[in-house]
């Protein structure tokens, strides 16, 4: 005869019900479900690659080319520099993920388990953006800091890197001229002024720069959950944040700078900057973060509302 | 819904088996799953709004801005300016349906039924890979053709205006004499002298509106290629956007020069060259046309070739 | 007629199939029970090339799949019904199929009127119930009218006349002397439809055999006796060497004797019987007790609820 075991298992009884599900657990939750997909370490561990790996080709090529090219020590802004493919491409990444922390619940039908075993929408929604959003900080900061330091390493043979701990000096011009060996011989480099980068500026450049892609990444969950389709949310994170500024640039002049500094990317490359001053165009360091953040809050608030009123 | 008797259903008899099921059946497959998804009408529909709109936008722009700014005559590339936003955005448009051709097969399991109908995986691959170029090639071909056009209409009167029919001539170098202007007039009236001409040939425009086209087509495949790697959309688009796209804007961010040796070998480089129709202003660090186009070729033959290989060897 | 010979399977260091040999006939119904992770997909994805063996052959009609020279015609495969694009019309969707093996158009047409999707064969395939999922993969195998039908766990998702339909279509495809080779859970389902058994347990073979011969191995046959004299019809029967049992009241299972030996003996002691009936053990039973040991994932039997808020 069949020879399955019947009730000898016994669960144990829970304990008792105290409170309601609530934020804290939807938190863990949420915190579950994003560390146990590849998708997110593929994601995070691309940001890493990408930031800190073109990072070292572009700073030792640009160290590599001063001997032949000192006049490009002029006005050199080390920590941009570095942080450059951190911000430009670490947001494209990281787009992907914000986009998929939302749509993949859809894709999957996930959606359907998540939201029965929590029917509160609100606190579904707001886990995910604080988790999402907490991770993303913490690796972006680290990101930005790694890309910074290696970067400053690889520029410290020039004598133009910039430093967390102290002010870093540039020269303000360089003037390159005919040597003593005439115009055969080796030229001769004078260096005009300083301008100087001080430590505080770096900080808030690169923890800006950190800033800049976490907001960039509640852009992209925003959107993802208005649009619920992967391959849509990040084409529309590709639209705003690269597509638009460039149709936008190919405008005539005296739109251009009126609409640009409304757009969401101009913050990287204004928070990014220590040497000299930015561009007049732009509004600056932090109320153009402060821009970018409108978008996200815009984005995320209407997601939610979706989130809330739509059909799963 | 069916009742308990399907079988008074009577099958007619199939023609008898001749030869076997190849390229020929696989690419009328191909060109089938195409036409029937709306992503495909999305995105190609997409490619010629934005290309011949944008068109328009950009030379109508221009076109005003050559009445206040004569200057700007100068070295004035019609052909270049109609077809930016062609094989600028094109590119970006065109990976979307590139990638999809093959990641949607993996996301919706749909591989497991087409190589359970045709188990030669090598020719399912080519034939994707033929139908995808086939296709963006004559639609990129047409909104090339149409995004020329419309810009040379908005361009038109001001002298600067190509055409695929006869030689024009721009001025090579300008003057620009403005008078009656100060700080807080603006620049008042200016008058442009100007010297020398630049040829554009109509063999010029023709290869610059026919080589845009290719390029898109070849972006188009080596999208193609990444997916059949990746196996997944999303990664795909942003992988081949990354590359062909931000990479880009990073080098021009970047306050050296250095970079002008590495963009030659990258896949995009070719835009900034294929669409020069004045000779002598395109970049310099960057080889000509056709051997820059060749580059891109590259990418994509090597990114499809090692899509090629993984479909084979991959279990579905 | 499908031959497979010492195939085994590999994922990892997982052995999915081990050694399988085994040759499925045409002309009869041959159906494939194994209990969950038993190998039987991976068997299946095996024949048709999707995956790729380690060791071993697999030959439809003695040749590869993929050197079929129109593998439609040989083979209908339905293995997921969901393996489609949901954006794609039922009719878009065989079409394609269809052009692959350079089948007529018309045939689209008559395998969706076949299996009754001809009123829908215009929508979208997304919004198909499971069961017109199904039916829509059992009209793409029948399009190159093969020889070989595969079908796994077609039951899946189709109400009682659904499944009665199939039923009578295997036997049908079976009767004209195709080969069907159907794998299922549905035991009950497979006791009507199945002429021949494969049986496999952790990748392994355990039986191949025909349905009537699995079932008689199985020590699940009784004869059910209902009796007003229940005590003394069971002294009678040990008497004799059989093994009784007592069900409901009057009910008595009698094993080890032939219902004709059962009934002489009532009549030799005079006891009254009301029913005398021989049980064949069910296909589930003698399933059950044969793979008994080659269950992978073993669910526990739940346990009676305890009083709810008691909190012991």
């Amino acid at each position: 005869m069949a020879t399955t075991t019947t009730s000898d298992v016994r669960l144990a009884p829970l304990p008792p019900a105290a409170g309601r599900a609530g934020l804290r657990g939807a938190i863990a939750s949420e915190f579950t479900k994003i560390r146990s997909v590849r998708s997110t370490y593929w994601t995070l561990g691309a940001l890493l690659l990408v930031a800190i790996g073109i990072g070292i080709a572009v700073t030792a090529g640009i160290d590599g080319n001063f001997a032949n090219n000192p006049g490009q020590k002029g006005a050199f802004d080390a920590t941009q520099t570095s942080l450059i493919p951190f911000f430009e491409l670490g947001q494209l990444v990281i787009a992907v993920l914000g986009a998929m922390v939302i749509t993949s619940e859809y894709s999957t039908g996930m959606i359907r388990t998540s939201l029965a075993a929590q029917p509160r929408r609100g606190v579904v929604y707001a886990a995910k953006a604080i988790v999402f959003g907490s991770i993303t900080l913490v690796v972006s900061l680290v990101t930005s800091f790694i890309a910074f330091l290696v970067g400053q390493a690889l520029l410290s043979g020039s004598g133009v890197s910039a430093s967390l701990l102290h002010g870093a000096k540039v020269p303000a011009n360089v003037m390159v001229g005919p040597g003593p060996g005439g115009p055969n011989g080796p030229p001769a480099v004078t260096y005009q002024g300083h301008l100087v980068a001080s430590a505080s500026t770096v900080l808030t450049a690169v923890i800006g720069c950190a800033l800049f892609v976490t907001i960039v990444a509640l852009i992209a969950f925003g959107v993802g959950a208005i649009i619920r389709h992967t391959a849509g949310a990040i084409c529309t994170v590709i639209a705003m944040m690269f597509v638009v500024p460039l149709i936008t640039a190919a405008l005539p002049n005296t739109w251009r700078w009126d609409i640009l500094r409304f757009l969401p990317d101009g913050a990287g490359r204004v928070i990014s900057v220590t040497i000299g001053g930015t561009n007049p165009h732009l509004w600056s360091a932090w109320p153009q973060l402060g821009v970018t953040a409108l978008y996200a809050v815009a984005l995320v608030g209407i997601g939610a509302y979706l989130f809330r009123k739509r059909d799963a | 819904m069916a009742t308990a008797t399907p079988l008074n259903v009577r099958l007619s008899s199939l023609p008898p088996a001749v030869g076997q099921a190849g390229l020929r059946g696989a690419i009328a497959s191909e060109f089938t799953k195409l036409r029937s998804v709306r992503s495909t009408y999305w995105t190609l529909g997409s490619l010629f709004l934005v290309s011949v709109g944008l068109s328009a936008a950009i030379c109508a722009g221009t076109a005003a801005n050559l009445v206040n700014n004569p200057g700007n005559k100068a070295q004035f590339d019609a052909t270049q300016h109609a077809l930016l936003a062609f094989f600028f955005l094109g590119e970006l448009i065109i990976t979307v349906i590139g990638a999809m051709v093959i990641t949607s097969e993996y996301s919706t399991g749909m591989v497991r039924t087409s190589l359970s109908a045709q188990p030669r995986r090598g020719v399912v691959y080519a034939a994707k890979a033929i139908t995808l170029a086939a296709v963006t090639l004559v639609i990129s071909i047409i909104t090339s053709f149409i995004a020329f056009f419309v810009g040379q209409i908005l361009l038109s009167g001001k002298g600067v205006a190509a055409s695929l029919f006869h030689t024009i001539t721009v001025p090579a170098n300008a003057n620009v004499n403005c008078t009656g202007g100060g700080p807080g007039v603006g620049p008042g009236t200016c008058t442009a002298t100007f010297s020398g001409t630049d040829v554009v040939t109509a063999s010029a425009v023709l290869t610059a509106i026919i080589g845009c086209a290719l390029f898109v087509t070849l972006i188009a495949l080596l999208a193609f290629g990444v997916g059949a790697i990746i196996r997944h959309t999303a990664g795909a688009i942003t992988t081949v956007i990354g590359l062909v796209f931000v990479i880009p804007i990073v080098e021009n961010a970047l306050p050296s020069n250095w970079h002008n040796d590495i963009m030659r070998f990258l896949p995009d480089a070719a835009n900034q060259v294929i669409s020069v129709t004045v000779a002598g202003t395109d970049p310099t660090h960057l080889w000509s046309a056709w051997p820059q186009l060749g580059v891109t070729a590259l990418w994509a033959a090597v990114l499809v070739g090692i899509g090629a290989y993984l479909f084979r060897k991959r279990d579905a | 007629m499908i031959e497979v010979r010492g195939l085994t399977k590999r994922y990892g260091a997982k052995i999915a199939v081990d050694d399988l040999t085994f040759g499925i006939e045409p002309g009869k119904v041959t159906g494939f029970l194994g209990p969950n992770g038993a190998g039987k997909t991976t068997t299946m994805r095996c024949i048709l090339g999707l995956d790729y063996a380690n060791e071993g052959t697999v030959t439809v009609d003695g040749k590869v799949y993929s050197d079929l020279a129109y593998p439609m015609r040989d083979v209908g495969a339905l293995l997921d019904a969901k393996a489609v694009h949901g954006g794609r019309s039922a009719y878009n969707h065989l079409l394609c199929l269809a052009q692959t093996n350079n089948l007529p158009r018309r045939r689209v047409n008559e395998v969706l009127e076949l299996v009754g999707l001809s009123e829908v064969a215009r929508k979208r395939s997304k919004g198909f119930s499971l069961g017109m999922s199904q039916r829509l993969g059992i009209a793409a195998t029948m399009l190159g009218d093969p020889k070989v039908l595969m079908f796994d766990e077609p039951v899946n998702g189709l109400d009682p006349e659904g499944i009665l339909w199939i039923r009578n279509l295997m036997k049908a495809l079976a009767s004209e002397g195709r080969t069907v080779f159907v794998s299922s859970h549905l035991m009950s389902e497979m006791e009507y439809t199945a002429d021949h058994l494969i049986v496999i347990g952790r990748g392994k073979l355990i039986a191949d055999c025909s349905m009537s011969e699995f079932i008689s191995r199985s020590s699940g046959a009784s004869v059910r006796v209902r009796t007003p004299m229940a005590d003394e019809l069971i002294k009678a029967v040990t008497a004799r060497g059989g093994v009784a049992g007592t069900g409901d009241d009057d009910v008595v299972e009698v094993r080890g004797m032939t219902a004709p030996e059962v009934g002489d003996v009532a009549f030799e002691q005079a006891i009254r019987l009301h029913e005398l009936t021989t049980v064949r053990a069910s296909l589930e039973e003698a399933f059950m007790e044969l793979t008994a040991s080659s269950v992978e994932y073993r669910a526990e039997a739940p346990v009676a609820a305890t009083t709810i808020g008691s909190g012991v």
